[in-house]
């Protein structure tokens, strides 16, 4: 590609953080300095799109924003014209292309957290870090931490520390350095903490730090802010988990018993047997299983897992790639964040079965970039199962290779819609491709591609190891198996609980002990809808669910009591569609802004006085549900629909 | 004489279109279908020179059996599929998509499209006088053209144009995101700070009059502009040996605008700096 660079250089923070991720260029068609060689042989570069969003990260995570200088040098070293790096450094909400402070204060204002005092709390910590601090406040959407809302997570630029676990791994395969960093390919990580080193150049810490603050106070965020470093430690994940400990769990039975960190102590607790028994069934043996439990996708689409598998195994193009969708960024979601940082390994398991049987050799694991603790948690669990052959060129010695990747998104919501995740893995802007050609033919890299979420892919475990009859016994038979809900609001005991499909929504509430004063619950999200106190006999399954014309979506279960202003509320999801609209078609580009211009002006009215603007709401949202392209336009008028319907928001 | 290729003989697909019989060959989009059976529908980010982005949404049909309504521009018709083009639904879906665009950008210059509101009744006022527009200040930093991204519905054709489409300039690409989203250059520069090479193949394409020669743009805000009394004539570029045609727009006697035939079957409408814009020597008449 003959491509035009500008003048700008990248600082030594900029280049050094670029060539951690990429290795120093090799020549200046690479981005280092002209050599006479590089004036008698043209080398084209590397042409290596996929980078582009790590090494994004990688400057990001050094200096806190992207600079002009450090954008052309890593298309210079990528060789990708700067206009698109533009395009795709500007798409995400955690990237900024002006200067900012390294530090940058993420506070939810999104539903459970706002009905928690988000507002005040914003202004509290803005307050109390004054103006010339060093920290960037900005008000996020849904950071999944719903159970222990309102939430915050202080992100600091700096150094990347190298996490305490690689020296174990190398350690473990012998010393031979094994685990360099890098071999994970190509994610920069994030470390928590890691305090009191002070490697920072300039004799000060300035290491990459990331802190969660939840339940936040203005105290506690503004410290995390000034110190993420030192920031009290997160509660274990049992603390999200209330039935933690009870012997009929599956999904989660390892949470709370199991440490995250040990590989032993997985494999003490069941861990591995179902892909001993996926090498015994082989691929075809393990697609017949996953069909036959009735395994459905549990991100919200409900497909039937095993057909996308046969599909994706019998494609004849090659190679095929797996996908696991961890970009959980559902308003009210945090199963996944659950799962994945109380029982890593499982995931990893999972998703080595899942590749087994489709014929997949690359496993991508696309991971919201708001997880800093799932991140150190995968991150860790691949590298102990790739030093104990569990992950590789030869997995448990059975001739099968199989390796994860991790990437990190970076704030956008449509990249969960798997087309715009295939897009942003391959360093495009995160915007949904048309369907057909479907990912099972066409997905990442053109070819063909399972892509299916964290909660779906642990089910398989369940389903192996329980044997496809008794999984399908679990539920009800148009919804077998057990099921993951994030209960979050106006209840005393929120957090993610497991129940097998088919119990009422009221059993769940009383599980989670819902307050006094119920006004509303909402189903499945921002994209899903509300229902009201008097519906709690809704079975809660994707058949009992549709036939009282809600949606179950991702398991989202959010209890509203009547303090709540509903007006207030539908305008916040709205919001919430207009800053996560890609932009790319117009009904889902410019409806969302309508929708929330509407829903503005009626937020003060009722009855007669809302009339217009309601039935212009509808107008809109139809051609929104209809001729959207993707998901996040189709669903955006869900919720304010059903809260007009259902709930009388207006009347 | 120029050979058109023919290609393979294709299968033909069968499929009912509005209650009728229609047969297209195999990968015919149902936007072909429907012009080789003389129906209208709207397009605005469709091109006959490029693959189609279907991000206007105001070709949507209905397929018997879709949750969704599909875009004509980029699906392909399919044996024993059932479409329909005038329904109420896909009507409605073109009606507000029109007039979500006509509220938020100004498609003064965007040919057709006036009629197209009037047909389906759509009112574009309806969402106020405070409704969001995209407001920005026409761009003038160069001399041959003008990016007036208030007319901009984000159609992706110049990207693509500009992109692996045709040009391999990659200049231009799309940032920001939702309703924030621009067409811009790296680091939201000048144009003359750019990789453009002004081969004006994003003009070409453009269907807003959002990208314009300055030539015409100057123009339009004297009030002078008037393609009534303008006169096109094709002929051949006369800079190298390619020989690619241009379409010469004169008005009064002045070339005004330069375009290619899109049907050329050597250059489907691309130019180069030249052929675009180095038409000034024609009229030195000293």
């Amino acid at each position: 590609m003959d491509l035009r660079f500008g003048d700008s250089k990248p600082t030594d923070d900029e280049r050094e953080a670029v060539d951690a991720l990429l290795g120093a260029p090799e020549s200046s068609w690479e981005g280092a300095d002209r050599s006479d060689a590089d004036l008698r042989w043209s080398r084209g570069g590397r042409e290596a799109r996929d980078l582009l969003l790590p090494a994004l990260h990688a400057v990001n995570d050094r200096v806190g924003w992207i600079s002009e200088g450090a954008l052309d040098y890593v298309c210079r070293r990528l060789t990708i014209p700067p206009a698109e790096a533009y395009g795709v450094a500007t798409f995400y909400a955690m990237f900024s292309v002006r200067p900012r402070p390294a530090t940058v204060l993420h506070v939810c204002t999104d539903l459970a957290c706002t009905a928690a005092g988000a507002g005040e709390l914003c202004a509290a910590v803005e307050a109390r870090l004054g103006p010339e601090n060093g920290v960037k406040v900005e008000r996020s959407p849904c950071l999944g931490l719903c159970e222990r809302a309102p939430a915050a997570l202080a992100i600091r630029a700096g150094e990347t520390a190298r996490p305490a676990f690689e020296d174990e791994a190398v350690q473990a395969v012998g010393g031979s350095g094994g685990a360099a960093p890098g071999d994970d390919g190509g994610t920069s990580r994030s470390s928590e903490a890691e305090s009191g080193g002070g490697r920072g150049r300039r004799g000060r810490n300035t290491h990459h730090a990331t802190a969660v603050c939840a339940p936040a106070n203005p105290a506690a965020a503004a410290r995390a802010a000034t110190a993420p470093e030192t920031a009290p430690a997160e509660p274990s994940p049992e603390a999200a988990v209330p039935q933690a400990g009870d012997p009929a769990l599956t999904l989660l039975h390892r949470i709370g018993t199991t440490d995250p960190a040990s590989l032993d102590d997985y494999r003490a607790h069941g861990g591995y047997t179902a892909l001993r028994r996926a090498f015994a069934l082989g691929p075809a043996g393990v697609i017949r299983e996953v069909t036959d439990a009735g395994l459905v996708g549990r991100g919200g689409a409900a497909f039937p897992t095993g057909r996308k598998w046969q599909a994706t195994a019998a494609q004849p193009d090659h190679p095929h790639h797996l996908v696991c969708n961890a970009d959980e960024s559902e308003p009210g979601t945090f199963k996944d964040r659950v799962l994945m940082e109380g029982d890593p390994y499982a995931l990893v398991e999972a998703m080595t079965v899942a590749a087994y049987a489709t014929g997949a050799h690359k496993g991508y694991l696309y991971l919201r970039g708001e997880y800093p603790r799932a991140l150190d948690r995968l991150t860790h669990a691949i590298v102990q199962a790739r030093a104990r052959g569990l992950l590789g060129d030869d997995v448990m010695g059975q001739g099968y290779a199989f390796d994860i990747e991790i990437r990190r998104g970076a704030g956008a919501y449509v990249c969960g819609e798997e087309t715009a995740l295939f897009n942003s893995i391959e360093g495009h802007r995160g915007e949904p491709r048309s369907k057909p050609p479907f990912p099972v033919e066409k997905g990442l890299f053109g070819k063909p591609t399972v892509a299916n979420n964290v909660e779906t892919l642990v089910n398989v475990l369940p389903v192996l190891t329980m044997g496809a009859q008794a999984y399908a016994a679990i539920g009800t038979p148009g919804s077998p198996g057990p099921k993951l809900f994030c209960v979050s609001g106006s209840v005393t005991r929120p957090g993610v609980y497991e129940l097998p499909f088919g119990a009422t929504l009221g059993e769940l509430l009383t599980l989670a002990g819902v307050r006094d004063g119920l006004r509303a619950v909402l189903l499945g999200g921002a994209a899903g809808g509300f229902v009201r106190p008097d519906e709690l006999d809704i079975p809660l399954t994707f058949e009992g669910t549709r036939e009282a014309g809600t949606t179950l979506g991702s398991g989202v279960v959010m209890a509203f009591d009547d303090t709540i202003r509903l007006p207030r509320l539908l305008l916040r999801i709205a919001e919430f569609f207009r800053d996560e609209s890609c932009g790319q078609c117009v009904p889902c580009r410019v409806g969302t802004v309508r929708q929330e211009e509407a829903l503005h002006r009626i937020a003060e009215r009722t009855g007669a006085a809302a009339a217009g603007d309601i039935a212009l709401l509808r107008e809109v949202g139809r051609a929104m549900r209809d001729a959207s392209i993707c998901g996040l336009g189709q669903t955006a008028w869900n919720a304010v629909e059903s809260a007009i319907d259902r709930l009388g928001a207006y009347e | 004489m120029t050979a058109i290729p023919l290609g393979v003989p294709r299968r033909l697909v069968e499929f009912t279109l509005d209650g009728q019989q229609a047969r297209v060959p195999e990968g015919s989009t149902l936007l072909d279908a429907c012009r080789a059976a003389g129906k209208e529908v709207p397009t605005l980010c469709e091109g006959d020179t490029l693959t189609p982005k279907n991000a206007c949404r105001v070709c949507v049909v209905e397929v018997e059996g879709a949750r969704t309504l599909a875009p004509a521009c980029s699906r392909r018709a399919e044996p024993g599929m059932v479409v329909r083009t005038e329904t109420e639904r896909a009507r409605h879906s073109r009606k507000v998509v029109l007039e979500l665009l006509a509220s938020s950008v100004d498609l003064s210059t965007t040919p057709a499209v006036a009629a197209w509101l009037k047909e389906y009744e759509a009112e574009p006022d309806r969402f106020g006088p405070d409704a969001a527009r995209v407001d920005e200040e026409p761009r003038i930093d160069n001399d041959l053209y003008v990016r007036d991204y208030g007319k901009c519905i984000l159609c992706y054709k110049c990207v693509d144009a500009c992109g692996d489409q045709w040009q391999n300039t990659f200049a231009i690409s799309v940032s920001g995101r939702g309703f924030d989203a621009r067409i811009s250059v790296e680091h939201d520069a000048p144009l003359t700070d750019s990789a453009c090479v002004y081969c004006g193949n994003c003009i070409e394409v453009c269907p807003t009059g959002a990208l314009s020669f300055k030539s015409e743009f100057d123009m339009r805000a004297a009030g002078t502009w008037d393609e009534e009394r303008q006169t096109e004539t094709t002929t051949v570029c006369a800079y190298c040996g390619v020989g690619c045609n241009l379409t010469l727009h004169v008005q009064d006697n002045e070339i005004v605008k330069v375009t290619s035939p899109h049907d050329n079957p050597v250059t489907h409408g691309n130019l180069c700096i030249k052929g675009r814009f180095g038409y000034q020597h024609v009229q030195n008449r000293d």
